[in-house]
């Protein structure tokens, strides 16, 4: 069984970086309203961003304080200001579709202005290998799976225990009662933003040294992001967590037991299934049916 | 005024039908293909305003209906089948199938159902790729022929552009003649309001089965031209992205609006050609296009007509009503 043993830990490892992503993608849906059809892209970007500091010779570390900053500004608040307020009022649809082209743009920016191969990219954690229980794991699955666990846990913690989480909390879940309340509902949802770009450049840090750094690399993710968002439910923080490790965990399972072509299908599956039987998630909350 | 908008409106259909004849006549090759392409993919975003902007059904899986009329065309005319029979199987296979992915729609609404369909269009695309015995796989089919219409052969860019134009003519006919009918009428009460055409004793559930399956049978359509017009087909122009790209040209152009998706498919398939001369820039300035025009207007060019004549017809409508006013004054 050592195989099904590395196989979930490797799960778990993806798992967290989709987690990371999925959170995010909860959080715009939550306070905005936003389908961020460029979650993918968004984690493909930082990356680049990063590339480019070191390029013109920053230090590793300080290129990933630049590259954060630059993603909070660009992916964060750009993309609130310039994107997202102008069409919030609109609709789900037509922002839900300027986010698809946003997501063609910045391909086509990364490709033109950076490069259409994929680049290596430095790891945050020392490659090699240590036992546990007698396994051989990887450290880097390790290490991805401790700042992600690391990256949730602040999050929900500043949700759930801190005033500022909680005034997030009100502005997300009734926008009219907490303006009323007294609680800046516009400085909130910038606030997710910034979090979720945040987020979004943190799994840009882990996953890219694992799959390499490529214009295209943010189309599998944003789809498994979205699908583990979905899963798991998509109005709760937790339950865009616990989708993002079983999608992780599943596609590595599928990949081995079931057959490497459909490996793609299986998660497909499982979110058909639980959208037609369970459409509010595993642990989401149903949404009020409106009329 | 609208005696005289009319006769207007005749008149500027047919410059635009003569102007969609003749002037391609002196095209070269390629300008013919993109024309072509055009056609097609305006017969598939029609199907999905269809589905999204008459009756109100989330679809992303546009694309693959489109991939399974393409795979059907292909797979049938290299067998020596001639295309009209190819293009029946495309829509009966494309209806059926699209009626069986509208049950879903029953269940849930809005974004769940455009992941259910989005999950599906995945699922679509690893079988196109991964059953080789009936799609040739990753190296696809190729050596599609091109159909003799009434004896006459099509291999050349100029007569192939004339059966996909046709075949655009008598879908827009159809879909002119549907949305006219009581299904057409149905089909928008149930994007308006369900609750309401349910009790106004409209059998919605047949409704969205029946919005799912039409609008995916058109794709299969444009599928049936897809294959002969490229003559060789492989997996990779039906993923998702040829999906959201339809879904695009639907909101772009006007979603709801009939010329919706002839000027969405205009904008999606000539607009990154025109911008050819940028170079490598030209996908960057169509994304950035996409999203200004819709900042500017969410639903899309045709809702920024509907606006600025609205607006018009409110200031001739006060007009009138300040006349009539100044007039009764007057009589007191």
């Amino acid at each position: 069984m050592s195989n099904l043993f590395d196989l979930l830990v490797a799960g778990l490892a993806t798992g967290a970086i989709y987690a990371l992503v999925a959170v995010g993608f909860t959080l715009l849906w939550q306070t905005s309203q936003t389908i961020n059809f460029a979650q993918g892209e968004f984690v493909m970007l930082p990356a680049f961003l990063m590339l480019a500091a070191m390029h013109a010779g920053a230090p590793f570390w300080l290129a990933i304080i630049l590259g954060i900053l630059l993603s909070m500004i660009l992916l964060g608040l750009a993309f609130k200001m310039l994107l997202v307020d102008p069409m919030m009022r609109h609709g789900v649809l037509p922002l839900a579709i300027a986010t698809m082209a946003l997501a063609i743009g910045i391909k086509e920016a990364v490709k033109q202005f950076f490069s259409a191969e994929a680049s290596p990219f430095p790891s945050i954690v020392p490659t090699g290998d240590i036992s546990i229980l007698g396994h051989a794991v990887s450290l880097q699955s390790i290490g991805v799976l401790v700042v992600a666990i690391l990256a949730v846990l602040g999050l929900t913690t500043l949700l759930n225990r801190t005033s500022l989480g909680h005034q997030m909390q009100a502005a997300a879940q009734n926008p009219t009662v907490a303006r009323i309340i007294g609680v800046p509902v516009e400085r909130m949802i910038l606030l997710t933003f910034l979090i979720n770009a945040f987020l979004v450049a943190l799994a840009s840090l882990l996953i890219t040294p694992i799959y390499l750094a490529k214009f295209s690399s943010g189309e599998v993710l944003g789809q498994a992001a979205f699908i583990a968002a979905i899963v798991g439910g998509f109005n709760q923080v937790r339950g865009a967590i616990a989708g993002g490790l079983l999608i992780g965990v599943l596609d590595n399972l599928a990949a081995a037991y079931v057959s490497t072509q459909y490996r793609a299908a299986v998660p497909m599956i499982f979110l058909i299934a639980v959208i037609l039987f369970r459409p509010q998630g595993l642990l989401g909350r149903a949404e009020e049916r409106t009329v | 005024m609208s005696a005289f908008a009319k006769p207007l409106k005749i008149a500027l259909g047919l410059a635009v039908i003569a102007g969609l004849i003749l002037v391609p006549m002196n095209f070269n090759r390629y300008g013919l293909f993109i024309l072509s392409q055009w056609a097609v993919m305006s017969i598939a975003a029609m199907g999905l305003n269809l589905t999204l902007g008459y009756a109100g059904q989330v679809s992303l899986a546009q694309g693959a209906f489109v991939g399974i009329g393409a795979y059907a065309a292909a797979i049938m005319t290299t067998h020596g089948w001639p295309l009209p029979a190819a293009i029946l199987v495309a829509i009966t296979l494309s209806f059926a199938v699209g009626w069986v992915l509208g049950y879903p729609a029953l269940r849930v609404q809005h974004h769940y159902l455009a992941f259910v369909t989005l999950a599906f269009s995945t699922l679509a695309f690893l079988v196109f790729r991964n059953e080789s015995w009936l799609t040739g796989g990753i190296y696809g089919i190729s050596n599609i022929p091109r159909p003799h219409i009434f004896g006459i052969a099509t291999n050349k860019p100029l007569p192939f552009y004339y059966v996909c134009l046709g075949l655009l003519a008598i879908v827009s006919l159809a879909v002119w003649w549907l949305i006219r009918s009581p299904w057409g009428r149905a089909f928008m009460a149930l994007r308006e309001n369900p609750l309401r055409a349910q009790s106004l004793g409209i059998d919605t559930r047949r409704y969205t089965l029946m919005a799912f399956a039409i609008g995916s049978a058109l794709g299969g359509v444009a599928g049936a031209l897809y294959a002969p017009l490229t003559q060789y087909i492989d997996p990779v122009p039906f993923n998702l992205s040829l999906s959201l790209d339809l879904l695009m040209m639907v909101i772009v152009g006007g979603a709801g609006f009939y010329f919706g998706p002839f000027l969405g498919a205009m904008i999606a398939v000539l607009l990154p050609e025109w911008l050819r001369f940028t170079e490598g820039y030209y996908l960057m300035l169509y994304a950035v296009a996409v999203m200004l025009l819709l900042i500017w207007s969410p639903t899309g060019i045709l809702g920024i007509l509907d606006r600025t004549m609205a607006a018009r017809r409110t200031k001739a409508a006060s007009a009138l009503r300040a006349v009539a006013k100044s007039r009764l004054e007057t009589v007191q």
